[in-house]
């Protein structure tokens, strides 16, 4: 009997599947349950940047253009990608200019407009208002309507990628009649504003609960008739990554969980309900145990951890640097706390293919003990009574960080196991994450003090363009006092070579050539041992057996496609 | 008693002033920070315009003061404004502004208030209402079964963390039996009997997890200070003047047992408001706790300062109540 | 074993110091044999006591050896309580981490202890020091524990590493941190018991037969307060051991590749379908320590009962 409804189910689902898009009618299927186990604190992206709040606000406000599933450039509110060829990008790259789609209307019905565009700029760039989203308008000098339905950037220096301001989830239109009133300082009192932006997304915010819950309804006025398929959607916040996944996986109450950072085999219990299904994508985030190249002894006092430390009295030894790596055993590190959704990396810029190196690969990518052992013999560190390598009175001990996360502790342990095995010790530490990441230059345990030997986080880079990303490891990006802690490059590797092939990055146009030049830059890094890339992370999250349509995408919102998410039938 | 009741509610103001400026002192000093949760994306330079946008860069007493004004003055202001409907000057005021959310802070903590009384304050309820007959029941019969099953059942039920249990009742209730949502849902108004029922529903499991954590610490303090009477002078000589075997143990004995009891219920109301952390976390019942742990978490100053500061209000108001209750249970206690 | 004599004898010491020694000592533990459910208590204990002290000596696995291939492991002969995800032995994990749960269990509520009894006993007694006191209390009620754990840590953490080491530096911290902010549930306990006990014609009695005030608390009051105390302990210790899991959780406790019995039962809570018995022992442990120190400080109490004394 069970199977014959299975059958007939199958054969409706069939049906449907071959019905095609043609019949779909916005709003048939019902309500579409999220659920986020980070709660969203406001929908304004522009006022918190965290990923939840750029995720949950995705579904209402949109870009010009957005980074499809395979990381190419598809146009969103815009009729087209401007580029030097059709004429959109100026030849001195000076200017881009954007032709928005003419149809295009808020969910209140008005028209989007230039004006919106112009208007968004505007309200991230003026001065006092805090705005999150500050660094992709970065050499934007003017935004200006040259019709109501084209909007011309133009820079101040020539912009070899300028696909930042207005491209992605984290840079969208918002309403400026909604919006006018709240420049500045007056941003964070707009509360409802902020609460329930005016969009031109297939949904429109119908309440919200800051910390707690949000419920959208499909946007009358969106520009395709027969979408969104849902008719609302409630996403609720709160809770663990583990109790989020059973709820889709295995009790079945909700469609969607947000990023499922569990470990592989409870998700696999879950599973066995048959109520839900994974999906992964890759972007660019790398796992990585950054080494101090300056020395971090705390009898050091404020010297600690800076350049006037001097370097690091045992990583300074390129051999110590390139055994830690050897002596890693990656694919245990992924089958143990990521599963599928992480791949063994040698390369800090993992994503997108045009740029991931695969130099370093042959001798990174397999653990080597033998190798290691030896390279660490022959630059003269000897085991002594208690297994621990020294050489000069310089133990081989280190003081190993990170944040505080089930899986990066189960990492540090494995990774402390596998130094064992060299003659190297480990003593780990964790910091309560808001601590770590925060930045307090009070605080002794955050990444950037790096008051200690070896650190372990995850970084990466928006969109599918490295340069940036790759400027963190400058010579004068270095935290320490005088810049208040705040500088990106945490290893404080500084090669003047390495620094002149940024310049040299930032002056090239040619895709190709750019590509040829990242490589490079990520190779120079891995060889030299600033750090020690672990795994290239994927995003991974779990949806209901039930829904159709979802395309995971790490390059922009995972949401980016909800318009033509429905329910199998 | 009166006057002494009046004292303390005058020092209560200066205790209370002196407890908001430690805990402000103490949040400042914590290592946190608002911009900890944000990605690594975001570049250091932006990070320090949004700590300036939320007012960091001032100094520690400057924003002190600005707090002490918002939340004795503004905030009381606007209340009476909304309720009175009358305004006083232009009715621009500096509400107390949480950093992640961007809203007034009292706004967050109304609209989360039903469900943590709904939860937590139920579970609080039932937990005291389980706990004084079983404690009576369990002092009256020593190391009888019935006391026995019942220290069993609570000294387990204190000694294993809610975390554990929650986890244990969603795989029992929600995954194989399928009797109850794991996740409760904030947005269900109660309108009919339909509705009564989804919200009983959700509220079985992280009720029946607090109340026995609750229940579990009340019942041993009934059950030590009623051992401790029955044996006192006072109950052989109510029994020997032939009172009913009931009325000793109800007027005589419970009444005087009830100074400790009374104690750590007073402990326990306010912690009634600052919610049930962990509970609430994994039933996603998204109420005082969970806004709580998420601010603290987030750094979000104002939010935390406020909730403490009127958690701090409930201790000291609690406290005095239960002082003022010691005297009616206990005629000879006296204060003056 | 130090922690269970500490344990037995410390609510103790205080009646003793009033009494002829030996034969108070003999009394008490007279009246303790007489109590079945404070003899298997004890008996409990010791074993839990033993178990982890000498266990590991018999069971050589090293709690943090790893071995990935051998993960998730049911019971077997070789791993008598199953492994984890990384494939540690849960056996000698639940070991190791009683040694830590119950050196931090004892002595934080020890500490927790005597700071509320103190605090309770004098401003339940002196009427000066009541108001100062029980403000004091407040304010400790009121602070925000989580800020309150970072800022210790931030200021103290690296200088008692450096003093005494990571582990007992850090455990130093722990106890410390967890007993300062537990002890004012037994203040206002004992105060208000104290209230009470100090109006009723007993002590009055003593009061006007001259008897000095410092043997009045000892001999009087204390003994009449103590089995709220024994509650206060019992509860201590169980939210002491689960506390130090919560602190390891947040980074504040000892590193991470230290189990302790409240961490394991954290760490393996989403394991529980997959291998129960990585929640099952360490939960029965606590449960176990719990409920035996509740019977002993049951027994200890009748046999300290001032009422059961006097026959």
């Amino acid at each position: 009997m069970k199977n014959v409804k299975m059958l007939l189910a199958g054969t409706v689902a069939a049906l449907a599947l071959a019905g095609g898009t043609a019949h779909a009618e916005r709003g048939t299927d019902g309500d579409l349950k999220i659920l986020f186990w980070q709660a969203v604190s406001t929908l304004n992206p522009f006022l918190s940047a965290g990923t939840k709040e750029v995720l949950a606000s995705s579904i209402v406000i949109e870009p010009l253009a957005r980074t499809d599933e395979k990381g190419e450039l598809t146009p969103w509110l815009a009729s087209e990608i401007p580029t030097v060829e059709n004429g959109g990008v100026a030849k001195d790259l000076l200017s881009m200019t954007w032709k928005l789609k003419p149809d295009v209307k808020w969910s209140d019905g008005t028209a989007f407009t230039a004006e919106d565009v112009i208007f968004t700029w505007k309200y991230c760039t003026t001065p006092d208002g805090g705005c999150a989203q500050r660094a992709q308008y970065e050499g934007v000098k003017n935004v200006e309507a040259v019709d109501p339905h084209t909007v011309r950037i133009t820079f101040e220096e020539p912009k070899p990628y300028p696909y930042s301001a207005f491209v992605g989830p984290q840079s969208p239109v918002i309403q400026a009649a909604q919006f006018k009133d709240c420049l500045g300082t007056k941003a964070p009192g707009c509360t409802a504003a902020n609460f329930g932006p005016i969009g031109t997304g297939a949904f429109m915010v119908t309440d919200f609960k800051p910390n707690d819950v949000i419920t959208y309804k499909a946007n009358p006025n969106y520009r395709d008739a027969a979408k969104p398929a849902f008719a609302s959607i409630t996403l609720k916040g709160g809770g663990d990554a583990a109790s989020a996944a059973r709820a889709v996986l295995e009790t079945g109450e909700y469609d969607y969980a947000w990023n499922a950072q569990v470990e592989p085999e409870v998700l696999e219990t879950m599973m066995a309900a048959g109520k839900g299904r994974l999906e992964i994508s890759f972007g660019t985030q790398t796992e990585r145990i950054n080494l101090n190249w300056t020395n971090p002894d705390p009898a050091l006092g404020a010297k600690r951890s800076t350049t006037e430390a001097g370097p690091h009295p045992a990583l300074k030894d390129p051999a110590v640097r390139r055994a830690l790596s050897l002596a890693i055993d990656r694919d245990i590190i992924v089958e143990a706390g990521y599963g599928k959704s992480g791949k063994p990396t040698c390369n800090i810029v993992p994503a997108p293919a045009a740029v991931a190196s695969t130099k370093n690969d042959s001798w990174c990518l397999k653990q080597d003990l033998e190798a290691a052992n030896k390279l660490l013999d022959d630059a003269g560190w000897v085991k002594g009574g208690d297994g621990i390598r020294a050489k000069d009175g310089v133990k081989l001990n280190f003081l190993y960080s990170t944040s505080t996360n089930s899986v990066r502790q189960a990492t540090q342990e494995l990774v402390k196991a596998m130094w064992a095995e060299i003659g190297v010790g480990a003593e780990l530490r964790n910091a309560s994450a808001s601590v770590f990441f925060g930045g307090d230059p009070a605080s002794p345990d955050t990444f950037q003090k790096f008051y200690s030997d070896v650190i372990m986080y995850t970084n990466n880079f928006d969109g599918t363009d490295p340069e940036k990303y790759l400027a963190e490891w400058l010579c004068d990006k270095m935290p320490g006092p005088a810049n208040g802690w705040q500088g990106q490059n945490i290893p404080r590797y500084c090669n003047p070579e390495f620094d002149k092939l940024v310049g040299t990055l930032s002056k090239t146009a040619d895709l190709e050539k750019r590509a040829e030049l990242s490589k490079q830059l990520n190779d120079m890094l891995t060889e030299e041992g600033a750090h020690i890339p672990l795994v290239h992370r994927g995003d991974q999250s779990s949806f209901s057996v039930t829904l159709e349509g979802v395309k995971m995408n790490s390059w922009d919102s995972q949401v980016w496609n909800i318009a033509d998410w429905s329910r199998k039938k | 008693m009166f006057t002494y009741t009046l004292r303390r509610l005058f020092f209560a103001i200066p205790t209370l002033l002196v407890i908001s400026f430690v805990i402000f002192a103490l949040l400042d000093l914590a290592p946190n920070d608002p911009t900890g949760d944000l990605p690594l994306t975001i570049p250091p330079e932006v990070r320090e315009q949004i700590r300036a946008s939320l007012g960091l860069d001032q100094p520690f007493l400057i924003r002190y003061m600005k707090w002490l004004q918002q939340f004795f003055i503004n905030e009381p202001l606007n209340i009476f404004e909304s309720l009175t409907g009358w305004q006083f000057g232009d009715g621009e005021r500096m509400r107390v502004l949480s950093w992640a959310t961007r809203s007034p802070v009292v706004d967050l903590i109304v609209q989360r208030l039903p469900q943590t009384l709904w939860v937590v304050g139920l579970a609080y309820l039932f937990g005291i209402l389980i706990a004084i007959p079983i404690g009576v029941i369990s002092a009256y019969k020593q190391y009888s079964i019935f006391d026995q099953i019942g220290t069993f059942i609570s000294m387990v039920g204190y000694s294993v963390p809610t975390f554990f249990t929650g986890v244990l009742l969603i795989v029992i209730f929600s995954s194989y039996l399928q009797w109850f949502p794991s996740v409760y849902d904030t947005n269900l108004r109660v309108t009919d009997f339909a509705s009564f029922m989804a919200q009983m529903k959700q509220m079985v499991m992280p009720v029946a997890v607090l109340a026995l954590y609750n229940a579990s610490q009340i019942t041993r303090f009934v059950r030590a200070s009623m051992l401790d009477n029955l044996h006192q002078d006072y109950v052989r000589t109510a029994r020997a003047k032939g009172v009913k075997e009931r009325a000793v143990l109800l007027v005589h004995v419970l009444r005087n047992s009830l100074i400790p009891v009374v104690t750590v219920i007073a402990l326990g109301v306010p912690t009634i408001f600052s919610g049930a952390i962990i509970t609430e976390q994994i039933f996603r019942v998204n109420g005082l706790g969970q806004l709580l742990i998420t601010a603290v978490q987030g750094a979000d100053m104002p939010l935390v300062q406020t909730l403490t500061f009127i958690f701090a209000v409930l201790i000291v108001l609690f406290n005095l109540i239960a002082d003022v209750l010691y005297g009616i249970l206990d005629p000879r206690i006296r204060y003056d | 074993m130090t922690d269970a004599t500490i344990a037995t004898t410390t609510p103790v010491t205080p009646t003793v110091a009033s009494t002829p020694a030996r034969s108070a000592f003999g009394d008490i533990w007279h009246q303790f044999r007489a109590h079945r459910g404070g003899v298997i208590g004890l008996g409990v204990f010791i074993f839990i006591v033993l178990a982890v002290f000498v266990g590991p000596y018999i069971h050589t696995v090293a709690p943090n050896a790893l071995n990935i291939r051998e993960k998730n492991q049911w019971p077997s002969l070789a791993h008598p309580f199953g492994t984890d995800n990384l494939g540690k032995d849960m056996l000698a994990q639940v070991l190791a981490g009683g040694r830590i749960s119950l050196a931090v269990g004892f002595t934080a509520m020890l500490l927790a202890l005597f700071l509320g009894t103190i605090v309770g006993l004098f401003s339940g007694y002196v009427r000066r020091l009541d108001g100062p006191l029980m403000r004091l209390t407040d304010l400790f009620l009121a602070l925000p524990l989580l800020p309150l754990l970072l800022v210790v840590i931030m200021l103290f953490r690296d200088t008692l590493r450096g003093a005494f080491g990571p582990e007992t530096g850090i455990f130093f911290l722990v106890v410390f941190v967890i007993g300062i902010t537990s002890w004012m549930h037994t203040a206002r306990i004992v105060r208000g018991d104290v209230l009470a006990i100090k109006s009723q014609e007993f002590v009055l009695a003593a009061k006007s037969s001259g008897m000095r005030e410092y043997r009045i608390i000892l001999r009087h009051i204390l003994p009449n307060v103590l089995s709220s105390i024994m509650v206060s302990a019992t509860l201590g210790i169980a939210s002491a051991i689960i506390t130090e899991s919560a602190l390891s959780f947040l980074g504040l406790g000892f590193p991470s590749d230290f189990p302790t019995w409240g961490r394991l039962l954290f760490d393996g809570a989403n394991f529980l379908q997959l291998t129960p018995s990585r929640v099952l022992w360490p939960g029965l442990a606590i449960s176990a320590t719990v409920l035996s120190v509740n019977y002993i400080g049951d027994a200890i109490r009748d046999a300290l009962d001032p009422r059961a004394l006097k026959h």
